[in-house]
């Protein structure tokens, strides 16, 4: 068990090294000039001053130079100045993460209480026109865009019954520290909603698989020839034997989770990650735009990571192994 | 008239649709999508069931121009990406371990980024713009297929007829052209068409977020971040009618895909 969690670990280190390589040379792959985004578009730029600049960077020596000294400044913690918000990036992403984790945490616990109890209510009652209906509604859930079932959030609840602001995660025209909690929560309902919304349906279909077939088998089976009622079942096999699945899915998926997480901040104006994500990409703000890149990648391999220690933990039979 | 049949008619009859809308889009005046301010802000009605923009655009007309766009993109990147996850699927499954281990490893990597996250990457690698979006959603989709075809192409390594074919002395690549491509054909056109609705679902996602297609195409993306400045207007129908339509497109997909798996699924042959 021991040895299997330490190869685990150096695996994520060397997946995560990886993504460090691959985000650094797709950036250098990039045909938008670094100097003229760090000066801002449209600034005209002499060409002693980009020599300076360029030397300033560090943009005249090699690729391989250039990466051993951003590796190991990022070793050591420093991921570079932010262009846009000119703070240092980790500050960036420190705050940023903090407002997305607690969007991504709402969204998840959610999705995963209604997606596992649709999940058991379909299965339980498999072919039936309850099932049917739900799991249509799966299926035409998963079908549908992120950012545009936010839009039609935003117009059902914000344009049409006024109950939510229309932007932004505080109110405006107030000084930031004079928000209050009940102010960032009410202002996140409709993005955690958002977000739910779009990812139950994938944990309830495959609840919905799952509890099929522990119903198909031969305990469950000889637990209703003893007599026990639907409830039963339901309480001492059912649950036992599906949540561990459900738990793992949703640790695995949290890929998923943070590209929604990316869609729905944009619609709402959330200032989360993913908003932060998309303003690097834009106006070319590299040092944040690799900065995300990795922390997202750390935050999807504990995800995975994770999901195999809950196996490994709870399942005996992987345990033994 | 049996099933099977039934089904079969029912995916040409998809297809159809499919490519009528395709060829409606691709062959379109470009007059039809011009701005007239005489009839710009015209709520849904019957000539113009979707209704028209604040420059008097038809939003039907663009809604199906930015269908047709995104059908090609989706099937280009698929194509290429299921033709991906077929290759590397087939290399981890039928070369040494250590091959294995690379691709598992590489897949892992892959998965790893947030798929929005990597397509906002490759799209500021190769300088935004539809040529980004098309490699971002080839390289990024082909990862579970890849698995599939990995965990199938094990399963028919081991069967006897394999095992007497390379007794009877014939070649590997033999074995791979005559006896294991074929098995993987109906695990190819399902993942291909399944793969269809994520492909076109994220081409509308990163063009909605800015790094797709240029502002002046009418694609889906496009279209429905543009309506977000005049929802507050109360211009709904901007984003409704457009947005419904690219679910109608991700169905029709889905149906052909199940359909199909269940017309190539021997077990199904008697119903």
């Amino acid at each position: 068990m021991v040895s299997k969690i330490i190869k685990k670990i150096l695996r994520l280190i060397s997946l995560e090294l990886a993504v460090c390589i691959t985000v650094f040379v797709l950036i250098t792959l990039s045909p938008i000039d670094p100097v003229q985004s760090y000066v801002g578009a449209g600034v005209a730029v002499s060409p002693e001053q980009r020599e300076n600049i360029a030397e300033y960077w560090g943009l005249n020596s090699s690729l391989e130079d250039r990466f051993l000294s951003w590796g190991k400044s990022i070793l050591k913690g420093d991921f570079g100045t932010s262009l846009i918000y000119r703070r240092p990036v980790i500050s960036v992403i420190y705050e940023k993460f903090a407002s997305s984790i607690a969007l991504m945490g709402t969204a998840w616990i959610l999705s995963s209480l209604i997606g596992y109890s649709l999940g058991i209510i379909m299965g339980v009652n498999q072919d039936k026109p309850l099932d049917r209906i739900i799991k249509s509604i799966c299926i035409l859930l998963s079908s549908t865009p992120t950012f545009w079932v936010g839009l039609l959030v935003l117009i059902v609840f914000s344009v049409n019954l006024g109950w939510f602001p229309i932007g932004l995660s505080v109110p405006s025209g107030i000084l930031s520290s004079e928000v209050r909690l009940i102010d960032k929560i009410y202002h996140m309902i409709l993005p955690a909603l958002t977000l739910s919304l779009t990812s139950f349906a994938a944990v309830a279909l495959h609840t919905r698989e799952k509890v099929i077939t522990v119903l198909e088998s031969d305990y469950v089976l000889f637990a209703k020839a003893r007599g026990e009622s639907q409830m039963e079942i339901i309480q001492g096999h059912l649950i036992r034997n599906t949540i561990i699945p459900t738990i793992t899915m949703q640790f695995a998926s949290f890929s998923e989770l943070f590209g929604g997480s990316v869609l729905v901040e944009q619609v709402f104006s959330y200032p989360g990650l993913g908003q932060a994500a998309v303003q690097a990409g834009l106006r070319s703000d590299i040092p944040l735009l690799l900065g995300i890149a990795i922390f997202s990648a750390l935050f999807v391999f504990l995800g995975n990571f994770i999901a195999d220690l809950v196996y490994g933990l709870v399942d005996p039979k992987i345990k033994e192994i | 008239m049996n099933g099977r049949i039934k089904l079969i008619f029912s995916i040409i009859a998809t297809i159809t649709i499919i490519l009528i809308i395709a060829l409606v889009g691709i062959l379109m005046d470009e007059d039809v999508l011009k701005a007239d301010f005489k009839i710009k802000n015209i709520e849904p009605c019957l000539e113009y069931p979707f209704g028209t923009d604040w420059m008097g655009r038809d939003m039907l007309a663009r809604t199906v121009k930015g269908l047709s766009i995104s059908i090609v993109i989706g099937l280009v990147a698929s194509i290429v990406s299921a033709v991906m996850a077929v290759i590397i699927g087939t290399l981890a499954g039928t070369m040494p371990k250590w091959v294995d281990s690379i691709l598992g490893w590489l897949i892992d990597l892959v998965m790893g980024i947030p798929h929005l996250v990597l397509l906002i990457l490759i799209s500021f690698a190769v300088g935004r713009g539809i040529k980004g979006v098309m490699i971002g959603i080839a390289v990024t989709h082909w990862t579970s297929l890849a698995r599939l075809v990995r965990s199938e192409v094990l399963q028919i390594r081991n069967e006897f007829y394999i095992k007497l074919s390379k007794k009877l002395g014939k070649s590997n690549i033999y074995i791979l052209k005559n006896h294991i491509l074929p098995h993987l054909l109906p695990q190819f056109i399902i993942g291909l068409v399944l793969l269809f609705p994520h492909a076109i679902l994220h081409e509308a996602a990163v063009t909605f977020l800015g790094f797709g297609l240029p502002p002046e195409v009418p694609a889906i993306g496009i279209i429905l971040s543009e309506s977000m400045k005049y929802l507050s207007a109360g211009k709904w129908h901007l984003a409704l009618f457009p947005g419904l339509s690219l679910v109608a497109i991700v169905l029709l997909f889905e149906h052909i895909g199940s359909n199909i798996k269940k017309v190539l699924d021997p077990y199904n042959a008697q119903n």
